[in-house]
């Protein structure tokens, strides 16, 4: 049974938690506000390059002209997975979902045969599949010092990897991230990125086909595009992430936060129980006391 | 005569920084600066670092640099998809002269047909400096 002053520091030291939880929820809050427009800000730019990628597929056709990050090598023996983590733990099942989504990944392909490189962005994920597959991790990517996540941090990644695919390094690259749904929902997803898949945009075709004009020819703009593209791909799933990264950690601290309501009203009722025992047992002291004289 | 308008919009990764009924856009294209009007012929371009200055409906002209990118033009708008973008008045020459640093570092090491692709570019700044900020 603790004692009083015992059971004191306790709910002191839950409430001290519970102001720590409080502040970091909202010091999340408003980081997902921001996060949240930042996203927002660069949808029109992922729009209008699918858009436009999907017009210049078409014109180029099928032919042999596409360039080989669109057609991928042939093979699929060597795969890259980009997996894309936060920086920071406390946000609740966050990191371990990406992480665990890529792991169940990298275990099929193994099984399957493939050779398996990973290239991890954010501290965190790098810490969860070293402990497995610490020797397929070929490189890290930190963000640490980064506050705001700009185009740049995205391209350097992108070129990395269009680097590793010039060297013939793999033959197929997929990027693990968080998809932003809401603010209690971040579902992990997988995304391929070389080859580029031009599947989904068929059905708009008809008053996509107007007919345009090269400048300098449509080969050309399409070697330029696609690696920009991959960087964009890599950027918005970097946002997503930062999005769905604060939204975790907002309702992680608001549950920190409730939870520790909870145990200091229950600490507080056993002090107070225990100070009323402690107040009657006095009382019955010094009452027989008296009564034996 | 009324110029006929159309929409234009230019967008960077980060954020859409106009969009607007516009008269008259000058891009600087890879192969020469060409001036958009309404009902252009379709056209898809990419573009070089430089000056697109941008004539709106209600007759004011913007200015924004740009370092490279792509247009895509329609009769009914056009979108220019720029790799970064800044209004004119927020360009200042330590950025771009941060940004051909950059460039200069990526130089070294860099392969024969790169190296001139690399050396075009940090002439296309260097050209763009002189222009938004004389010195």
């Amino acid at each position: 049974m603790p004692s009083l002053k015992d059971l004191k520091n306790r709910i002191a030291s839950v409430k001290a938690t519970q102001k720590i939880t409080k502040a970091m929820k909202m010091v999340a809050a408003a980081k997902l506000r921001r996060a949240q427009e930042a996203a927002e800000a660069a949808r029109p730019y992922s729009q209008r390059m699918a858009a436009v990628l999907t017009n210049i597929a078409q014109a180029v056709g099928a032919d042999d002209t596409a360039p080989a990050l669109m057609t991928g090598t042939g093979k699929d023996d060597t795969h890259l997975l980009v997996v894309c983590t936060a920086e920071r733990g406390l946000c609740g099942g966050f990191n371990s979902q990406i992480a665990r989504h890529a792991r169940d990944h990298v275990r099929k392909l193994l099984a399957a045969g493939k050779t398996v490189k990973i290239i991890c962005v954010g501290k965190k994920g790098f810490d969860i599949l070293r402990r497995e597959y610490a020797s397929l991790i070929i490189d890290r990517v930190d963000l640490r010092e980064v506050k705001k996540i700009g185009f740049e941090n995205a391209d350097q990644i992108g070129h990395k990897v269009i680097g590793l695919f010039e060297k013939g390094e793999f033959d197929i690259c997929t990027l693990f991230y968080s998809e932003f749904k809401s603010v209690i929902s971040q579902v992990p997803t997988a995304q391929q990125l070389i080859p580029a898949s031009a599947a989904p945009v068929a059905a708009d075709a008809s008053d996509a086909s107007a007919v345009y004009e090269y400048e300098p020819d449509a080969g050309a703009i399409l070697t330029d595009l696609i690696p920009r593209n991959i960087s964009v791909q890599i950027f918005r799933a970097l946002l997503e992430n930062v999005a769905g990264e604060m939204g975790a950690k907002m309702s992680a601290m608001d549950n920190a936060t409730r939870n520790a309501g909870e145990m200091i009203n229950k600490l507080t009722l056993n002090y107070n129980r225990q100070r009323q025992a402690q107040i009657t047992k006095e009382l019955i002291e010094i009452i027989s006391g008296a009564e034996a004289l | 005569m009324v110029m006929a308008d159309f929409n234009f919009e230019l967008v960077s990764p980060e954020r859409l920084l106009l969009s607007e009924k516009v008269t008259e856009v000058v891009i600087p294209a890879t192969e020469g600066e060409m001036t958009v009007m309404a009902n252009h012929a379709p056209t898809m371009t990419t573009v070089k670092p430089g000056v697109v200055t941008v004539k709106t409906a209600d007759g004011k002209t913007e200015r924004f640099a740009v370092f490279g990118g792509f247009a895509d033009i329609l009769p009914t708008g056009c979108t220019l998809l720029a790799e970064s973008a800044v209004h004119v008045d927020e360009l200042d020459r330590t950025i771009l002269e941060n940004r051909i640093e950059a460039v200069r570092a990526e130089l070294e090491g860099a392969g024969d047909e790169k190296k001139t692709r690399l050396e075009q570019f940090v002439a296309e700044l260097t050209k763009l400096g002189e222009i938004v900020i004389p010195a």
